[in-house]
């Protein structure tokens, strides 16, 4: 079957499509509807935009439900990070906390340079112990460079506690003292 | 009142014209121009001529200054020396100098003229209906001369405007 | 307090008018901008301005929220920041042209407002009209064309003294824009003043009359021209718009091809000074607009103000009378100004070989096709 070419011809424009009058009455009909029409800005600080799970805000990190620290600064994050704005200094677990004192290391001090981070969540990607996430703080300013460096007080404050699945710490405690039985 | 804005706008005319003449860059020496054509115009409003006066803003100040402002900004004259001038034209310069003093000398010492009757003079920059009257009246032969003259001009601008293209003939 | 007033000295008199008219045109140039952003945000789908508001204003219920909403006070707030911050004077310009241009652009604004009437009242025995206007001369309409035509020296000389390549283009554009469109306009007002000339009648170019001629009651003498000469009105409003630097004839200042066009190397209050004139021309050119083909300070066809009169027993209150007569010219005027604005957000703007081929080779014989349609109307009518 031969394929049948139609050809569409353009039609010379009417007298009153080329005074371009008509064109223009149509035209201003849109826009009044639009005058009319209801507004469709966010007036930001009053009224806040609704952030969807999946959001990649501000870097934080997070306690488990039982308010531990999750993080072991392993300094996977600081490797990975593209812009170089995590600096991490490991430290010990504290002795007063027995049933971390399994997890050996933790960080002295966590910083995130918010001047330099660009959001891409590679932290929280690479992080085995989901210690790190990008939540839904979207706006971070300060008046000086100083103000806009997160330290390790501040992530946990941003952070807080978020729902923990896994609970790694409970079963490494209890795979310790059990032995390595059911593993 | 009316006397104190007669000398503001004769000396705005006078200097205007002045500026015109002696002005070496071209950009003022337009503007200058614009000066005492405003201040004629306000010379025809002293007169009650007010057509003459808005026609006079219309067509020059409005129109025909505006294209010399534009064309003298165009081409970018800001003025400068200029070519000295040539041995005929001083003679001329001069000549038409002479010309001048015995024209004021004359004027000067001749018998004054009569004042003018007020009531033989109509008042044809006036009135609206009059003006147009006696322009297609009395002074029709004269509209129609410089018409024709304005028309000749103008085709002879769309000659000298226009492109020649020998090979579109071939 | 009227006999007061008249028992002075008529210099004094005008000089009062004059500031009475200066004073309703200048708040409403001012407003015109804020209306401009307003009218701009909401076609856009975006609520504007609506933030600046006056602590006392604030504490104020419903009316303080209702004019913060409005952004009343950016007016204020902007015009506070135009006056008060630095007045750069780029290095390179020519000083004086560049710091009279935004003058001369505001002088014939604001000089042609005197001829043009924006209201009328009646002596109590109604028989003769008296027209709201400083100074109601014979050659009225030649007088704003003349006048108007003066403010192109202001966007030329604001082009060339800036001394750099944008303005230059946008001052050049300008004034052929100008001068091209100038005579299209005054072709198209010419049936006007053909038909309220018939010959034998004295004649005049006075507005006052043009609105006279649209006061009547029956068919014809109600009729607004702009129903009786459509395509004067359109050729007229096609050139106002282009002689006032409106979009989609915005040219000179095409900001996306010229960065600001003929102001771009002005700042803080010399700047806002060329947009001042701008509304003035707008609110002047929609006066004339309204005088023309509007019928001026008549609330309907048919309805002219005479009739209002009658029906409410105002005979004896001329001051009312000038009054209404006023507020009906306003509301016309405004409504004028915000089709201005209107028309801005619908059209896009012509490129510049369009401009010139819609004015020289459209609009021109157009002018002058309908000119001479009602020379031959006009005599087979009488």
């Amino acid at each position: 079957m031969p394929a049948t070419v139609k050809v569409l011809e353009r039609k010379p424009l009417s007298f009153a499509e080329r005074t371009y009058l008509p064109q223009i009455a149509a035209g201003l009909k849109t826009t009044i509807k639009h005058l009319f029409a209801p507004k469709v800005t966010m007036e930001y600080p009053e009224q806040r935009p609704e952030i969807l799970p999946g959001y990649r805000g501000v870097p934080t990190l997070v306690m488990d439900p039982h308010g531990r620290e999750k993080c072991v600064s392993c300094q996977l994050c600081e490797f990975v990070c593209p812009p170089k704005a995590i600096r991490i200094t490991p430290g010990e677990v504290p002795a007063d906390q027995p049933e971390r004192s399994h997890v050996e290391k933790a960080p002295r001090e966590f910083e995130i340079d918010m001047l330099r981070c660009i959001y891409c969540g590679l932290c929280q990607e690479v992080c085995p112990e989901e210690a790190i996430f990008l939540q839904n703080v979207y706006s971070t300013s300060g008046y000086t460079r100083a103000s806009m460096v997160n330290n390790k007080q501040r992530l946990y404050e941003l952070g807080g506690t978020l729902p923990d699945q896994h609970f790694k710490w409970d079963r490494k405690k209890a795979a310790e003292t059990a032995g390595n039985a059911r593993h | 009142m009316s006397d104190l804005l007669f000398f503001a706008f004769t000396a705005l005319t006078a200097g205007g014209a002045l500026g015109v003449v002696l002005n070496k860059n071209a950009v003022h020496a337009a503007f200058c121009l614009l000066l005492s054509l405003l201040g004629t115009a306000g010379l025809f409003v002293l007169l009650n001529a007010y057509l003459l006066a808005a026609l006079l803003i219309l067509v020059y100040a409005g129109a025909v200054v505006a294209l010399f402002v534009f064309v003298v900004m165009l081409i970018g004259m800001q003025g400068g020396t200029g070519k000295p001038t040539g041995r005929l034209a001083t003679v001329g310069a001069f000549l038409a100098f002479i010309a001048l003093l015995a024209g004021a000398f004359v004027t000067l010492t001749r018998e004054p003229l009569p004042p003018p009757v007020l009531a033989n003079m109509p008042p044809v920059g006036a009135e609206l209906k009059l003006y147009a009257y006696q322009l297609f009246t009395t002074y029709l032969l004269p509209v129609e001369v410089s018409g024709f003259l304005l028309l000749v001009a103008m085709i002879g601008v769309i000659v000298l405007a226009k492109k020649d293209k020998p090979e579109a003939k071939a | 307090m009227a006999d007061f007033y008249f028992s002075l000295p008529p210099l004094l008199r005008g000089f009062l008018q004059g500031l009475a008219v200066v004073l309703v045109i200048f708040p409403i140039a001012g407003a015109s901008s804020l209306a401009e952003r307003k009218v701009s945000a909401w076609i856009q789908g975006r609520p504007g301005p609506n933030r600046a508001i006056v602590p006392w204003f604030a504490a104020i219920p419903f009316l303080g929220r209702f004019l913060q909403r409005l952004g009343l006070f950016h007016l204020a707030a902007d015009g506070g920041k135009l006056l008060l911050k630095e007045e750069p004077l780029p290095g390179h310009v020519h000083k004086f042209y560049y710091t009279i241009a935004p003058w001369l652009g505001l002088i014939p604004a604001f000089t042609t407002i005197t001829v043009v009437p924006f209201g009328a009242y009646w002596d109590s025995a109604m028989q003769t009209m008296h027209p709201l206007v400083l100074a109601n001369v014979d050659i009225g309409i030649l007088a704003v064309f003349a006048i108007g035509s003066l403010g192109v020296y202001s966007v030329i000389l604001a082009g060339w003294s800036s001394n750099s390549k944008y303005p230059f283009i946008g001052s050049i554009r300008a004034s052929t824009q100008l001068s091209s469109y100038e005579i299209s306009m005054t072709l198209a007002v010419l049936p006007v003043f053909m038909w309220i000339n018939s010959p034998g009648s004295d004649g005049s170019l006075s507005l006052a009359r043009v609105v006279e001629f649209q006061s009547g009651t029956h068919f014809l003498g109600g009729l607004w021209f702009v129903f009786l000469m459509p395509l004067s009105a359109l050729i007229f409003l096609i050139a106002l718009f282009a002689e006032t630097n409106r979009l989609p004839f915005d040219m000179p200042e095409s900001e996306a091809d010229l960065v600001g066009g003929f102001h771009t190397e002005y700042g803080a209050f010399k700047w806002s000074l060329f947009f001042v004139a701008e509304y003035a021309h707008m609110i002047v050119g929609s006066a004339v607009f309204v005088v023309l083909f509007l019928g001026g300070w008549n609330p309907l066809p048919w309805v002219p103000v005479a009739s209002l009169v009658h029906w409410f027993h105002l005979e004896n209150l001329p001051f009312v009378v000038g009054l209404v007569s006023i507020a009906i010219f306003l509301a016309k005027v405004i409504f004028m100004i915000f089709f201005f604005m209107w028309v801005r957000w619908t059209l896009p703007r012509f490129r510049y070989d369009q401009v010139m081929r819609i004015g020289w080779r459209r609009l021109l014989p157009l002018a002058i096709a309908n000119l001479i349609f009602y020379i031959i109307a006009i005599a087979l009518l009488t």
